[in-house]
């Protein structure tokens, strides 16, 4: 892990961050999966350190803030330091995932603050333990069919329409409803732990 | 499954976000929570038959300064709270500002009234009903407020909960003033005040199980 980066160097690469995800909520597929890659590294990295005891569950959280990323895409305002923006998600899922698992200990190491997110980056992507397509089956129909149609065999939504029946619009909200339901389902949440 | 896999799953077939998603969905729940409140109090307990007359007075319109201030400043904290890395800071200071001003409007009305007098201005006729009324046309907009953050991403659950409550009971409360007939500083600095608590106290106690994502 490099700690010696300058200032500058975090600003560019935050600037550059941004630039692909504003690209991305504009309907650039492109831009917005290089801004998802690049992101993982950064959140990777900022996963490990607080998660250093169980390198395991790194890369389970990591798709969990991911996905979290994408749902809350549409409330970042690009006035926002993105870095400010994604360290919240990042901290809550965090958060959640040391009370899901009883960790209080660790809660209060891992909620610090530090602005550091870009700072390091990790390359390596472990696998993760859980399958997808196990989520999937969890998921209702209108919820799951427009997800692997468009999503995973890259049809278009009208074509998906035609095939399931389903309007276009009950698409979208089926692709929308089922990548909540999904992050729902990897947060192992059912229960209504209070906070 | 990869994290690849994952990440060319999300970005894969996803059109442009719809421009201010944000306040759309903010003021599409304000708008229909706001309608229920107003139609609420039609229906239940109608309109004050001097609604007119007292439209033109001054007095009316500081009567709605205190809920209009209130439900202003609830949305602006409803609105950064509903999004990840912004708090609500100072904002929930500035709430102290129209409570200052009605409790001194409150204050100056009791001193100057006649020490038999002052009890009337707290109580006014309707004191038994008034804050259980605005809690009740709360409910629209608290539906519907927690609707609009369900949708979006608050990570103080407590406080965003507390904000959206807060604007919920001050819609309500604006509402009710075509129906209440008090016109005194001090039964709006207890009654409405209290009115406008009840649903901010629901909203706290709801917010971290009804918005968790």
């Amino acid at each position: 892990m490099q700690r010696t980066i300058t200032q500058e160097a975090l600003g560019a690469r935050e600037a550059q961050l941004q630039a692909l995800l504003l690209q991305g909520l504009t309907g650039d597929a492109a831009a917005y999966r290089m801004f998802l890659a690049a992101l993982a590294v950064h959140v990777r990295s900022f996963l490990s350190r607080r998660l250093a005891q169980r390198p395991c569950e790194v890369e389970d959280l990591l798709q969990e803030v991911l996905l979290a990323v994408h749902n809350a895409r549409h409330t970042y305002q690009a006035q926002q330091p993105l870095t400010a923006w994604v360290q919240a998600i990042a901290r809550y899922k965090l958060a959640d995932h040391y009370r899901s698992y009883a960790r209080h200990d660790a809660l209060h190491e891992g909620l610090e603050d530090d602005s550091d997110l870009f700072a390091a980056s990790e390359q390596e992507a472990a696998q993760a333990t859980r399958d997808l397509a196990k989520l999937l089956a969890q998921l209702p129909e209108r919820q799951r069919l427009p997800i692997v149609h468009v999503k995973l065999e890259g049809l278009s939504v009208e074509e998906t329409a035609r095939m399931t029946g389903l309007s276009s619009s009950a698409v979208k909200v089926g692709i929308h409803r089922g990548l909540k339901a999904l992050a729902k389902l990897m947060g192992g949440k059912g229960d209504d732990e209070d906070r | 499954m990869k994290t690849d896999d994952l990440i060319a799953l999300l970005a894969a077939g996803e059109g442009p976000v719809q421009r201010h998603a944000l306040a759309r969905r903010l003021a599409l729940a304000v708008l229909g929570g706001a309608l229920g409140a107003v139609l609420m109090t039609v229906a239940l307990y109608g309109v004050r038959a001097d609604l007119a007359l007292v439209a033109h007075t001054p007095l009316f319109w500081a009567k709605l300064a205190l809920p209009g201030s209130v439900a202003l400043l609830a949305l602006w904290l409803t609105q950064r709270l509903a999004r990840p890395g912004v708090k609500g800071g100072a904002l929930w200071g500035l709430l102290g500002l129209p409570l200052l001003l009605v409790w001194l409007g409150a204050a100056t009305s009791l001193l100057g009234a006649p020490e038999g007098a002052r009890a009337e201005l707290i109580l006014g006729r309707t004191w038994r009903t008034c804050a259980l009324n605005i809690a009740l046309l709360s409910v629209p907009t608290l539906i519907a407020i927690g609707w609009a953050l369900r949708g979006l991403a608050p990570i103080h659950l407590r406080q965003a909960g507390a904000a959206g409550g807060l604007l919920a009971g001050a819609t309500a409360t604006l509402a009710y003033c075509l129906h209440c007939p008090e016109m005194e500083a001090p039964f709006w600095g207890l009654w409405y005040v209290l009115g406008m608590l009840v649903p901010a106290l629901a909203g706290t106690l709801l917010g971290p199980r009804l918005l968790r994502w």
